[in-house]
């Protein structure tokens, strides 16, 4: 049986037709000139009923290899609990989406309003917005805000740690609007701030940075927002905010805005999206925050409320000279981060990050001892860390054999990068999620391909 | 009707400026500040910048808009009024007594450019 999921009868179409005085379709498209039109019918197979898709779609999903995930590179398996999917697929929640009619959605208000206050608790910053599409987009929307709060100013210092597709993005950013990006190069893994003096100048509008780093290691900020601002610049950390719960958060870095992704949060992996940004900035910031921001207030009868508020930042209001073009967030993911949270509480948070930790470093001291790979950098990481093979070929024989064994041992950092450099680092993740057992299966793994 | 007061000079932009010694006080003209309506906010320009004539200095904005405030002179900022942070409603009260900003080492040759009452007031009567 098939469907043709188009509502207009043959007789419908008549009747608009002759409502604008045409007769046929052909004479409705009659303005468009012969070359553009097609002059043979689209060259697209024959239809396929509703079943037969979904028996195709079935037999491609059979293909899907099921394993143990150790990957991570910006995306986690973390544990979600089930309140999030029930409460978040609420159809009041699923259909209120971003506030357009923006005071009649009391209860969605409400939950951006947590959502931000939440934001503000897990990074020591002042106001947060109601959130921004993925971390990526955070971070060119603290790009962009730099560069609008110091005059003159069109560059921006980028940490050559941060995410490779954090760093495409702004590159995107900065060739669209014409900005330029200075990169501050690493070393033994993290970024080299000692390079700070000799790159800042007057035309830098802030440095942007990443912990834990491409590579899963933390970075230390000691005394790199002093050095900005004495020039006027500003200080944008971007984390990992499940891991706030045990390093330290950009406010207590000193730094000026901070942003990420909530996807660590009671986000499903979803191959790699949708996801969700945030943003929270010191409250001289205020005005520079793009995007939505929900506050709490009273009605004319003394009752609590929520309500948009500082509005005249955005872009429906400043017009030609708003700064983000940002006028939408991404409300169900926040939202997911918010049930997630209040789940979880701030004690559960930390549990799974320092579960997240001691597996993460268990299995990292483990497979240290291993001939062939090594631990490179004596660095602090998290829940990620970088194994640097000693050839190739062993990285693709140990991926190989232990996928063979039901296990994804990690992501090879020059399949996201495409840099020779990273094609010995294979970054490997674990989270709270895996068990003893699982660990130990991978250790097994390991020993017997690297004997 | 919008108040144009005499002895200040005015821009097309609906700010004026007064000269006082080697200050120029700058504010926003009563017809300014009744097209924006109540004002909620004031930002206020950094210290010590020098401004061009005609670069946007700083933003008022209104429970209908944020507008721009186009610097009528050119001058370096000695003072942000900060009586304005707190009660930026000041402006919607009296806008001139209450200046935004004053700029000093200013272009005498822009101040010389600008309109004065009568031309103003006139210019107010095309729009």
């Amino acid at each position: 049986m098939i469907y043709p999921y188009i509502p207009h009868t043959d007789e419908d179409r008549k009747i608009m037709l002759e409502a604008i005085g045409l007769s046929s379709m052909e004479e409705l498209f009659s303005g468009l000139s012969e070359d553009i039109l097609l002059s043979d019918s689209v060259p697209i197979s024959q239809g396929r009923t509703e079943d037969e898709v979904q028996r195709m779609i079935d037999s491609i999903a059979q293909r899907n290899v099921r394993g143990i995930p150790f990957l991570g590179c910006g995306c986690y398996d973390h544990i979600v609990p089930s309140t999030v999917e029930a409460l978040s697929s609420l159809p009041s929640f699923v259909t209120a989406y971003t506030p357009y009619q923006a005071e009649m959605s009391q209860g969605l208000l409400q939950a951006i309003y947590e959502f931000q206050s939440m934001v503000c608790e897990i990074t020591s910053m002042d106001v947060a917005n109601a959130s921004l599409y993925d971390g990526a987009n955070a971070a060119t929307e603290a790009a962009s805000l730099m560069v609008s709060a110091k005059r003159h100013a069109s560059v921006v210092l980028v940490s050559s740690t941060i995410h490779p597709f954090t760093l495409q993005v702004l590159q995107t950013w900065a060739k669209g609007t014409g900005r330029t990006l200075r990169l501050v190069a690493e070393k033994d893994g993290v970024v080299d701030l000692s390079l700070l003096p000799s790159l800042l100048d007057a035309d830098c509008a802030g440095l942007i940075v990443q912990s834990p780093n491409r590579y899963g290691l933390l970075e230390s900020y000691e005394g790199v927002a002093e050095i900005l601002h004495e020039q006027k610049a500003l200080l944008a950390i971007s984390n990992d905010p499940l891991s706030l719960a045990m390093q330290k958060s950009p406010g207590e870095w000193g730094a000026d805005v901070a942003i990420g992704d909530t996807q660590s949060l009671g986000l499903p992996l979803a191959y790699g999206g949708p996801s969700c940004g945030y943003m929270a900035v010191k409250e001289a910031l205020l005005r520079k925050l793009p995007g939505r921001l929900v506050g709490m207030s009273e009605d004319a009868k003394g009752r609590k409320g929520f309500t948009l508020t500082f509005q005249a930042r955005e872009q429906h209001i400043k017009r030609e000279r708003a700064t983000s073009n940002i006028c939408s967030n991404h409300a169900l993911a926040a939202l997911m981060t918010t049930i997630h949270l209040s789940s979880l509480g701030w004690d559960g948070m930390v549990e799974a990050a320092n579960q997240s930790y001691a597996k993460a470093h268990y299995l990292a001291y483990h497979l240290a001892q291993l001939p062939g790979m090594t631990l490179v950098w004596d660095k602090p990481f998290w829940c990620e860390f970088p194994l640097v093979f000693s050839d190739p070929k062993r990285l693709r024989k140990f991926m190989q054999e232990l996928r063979n064994e039901g296990i994804f041992a990690g992501v090879r950092l020059s399949t996201l990068t495409r840099q020779v450099k990273d094609e010995l680092v294979l970054l490997v993740a674990v989270t709270e999620k895996r068990s003893r057992e699982e660990l130990e299966l991978y250790l097994a793994a390991a020993r017997r391909v690297m004997k | 009707m919008s108040k144009v007061i005499e002895n200040l000079r005015y821009s097309k932009d609906h700010e004026w400026v007064r000269i006082e010694g080697d200050l120029a006080y700058v504010g926003i003209t009563d017809h300014a500040q009744q097209e924006l309506g109540e004002i909620v906010f004031v930002e206020l320009p950094p210290l010590g910048e020098r401004y061009r004539k005609g670069e946007e200095i700083s933003t008022v904005e209104s429970v209908k808009a944020a507008s721009a405030i186009i610097n009528p002179i050119e001058g370096v900022v000695k003072e942000a009024n900060e009586d304005l942070d707190g009660s930026p409603e000041l402006i919607n009260e009296d806008c001139y007594t209450h200046h935004l900003y004053i700029l000093t080492s200013f272009s005498e040759d822009d101040y010389g450019e600008l309109l004065d009452a009568e031309a103003y007031q006139s210019y107010l009567e095309t729009l």
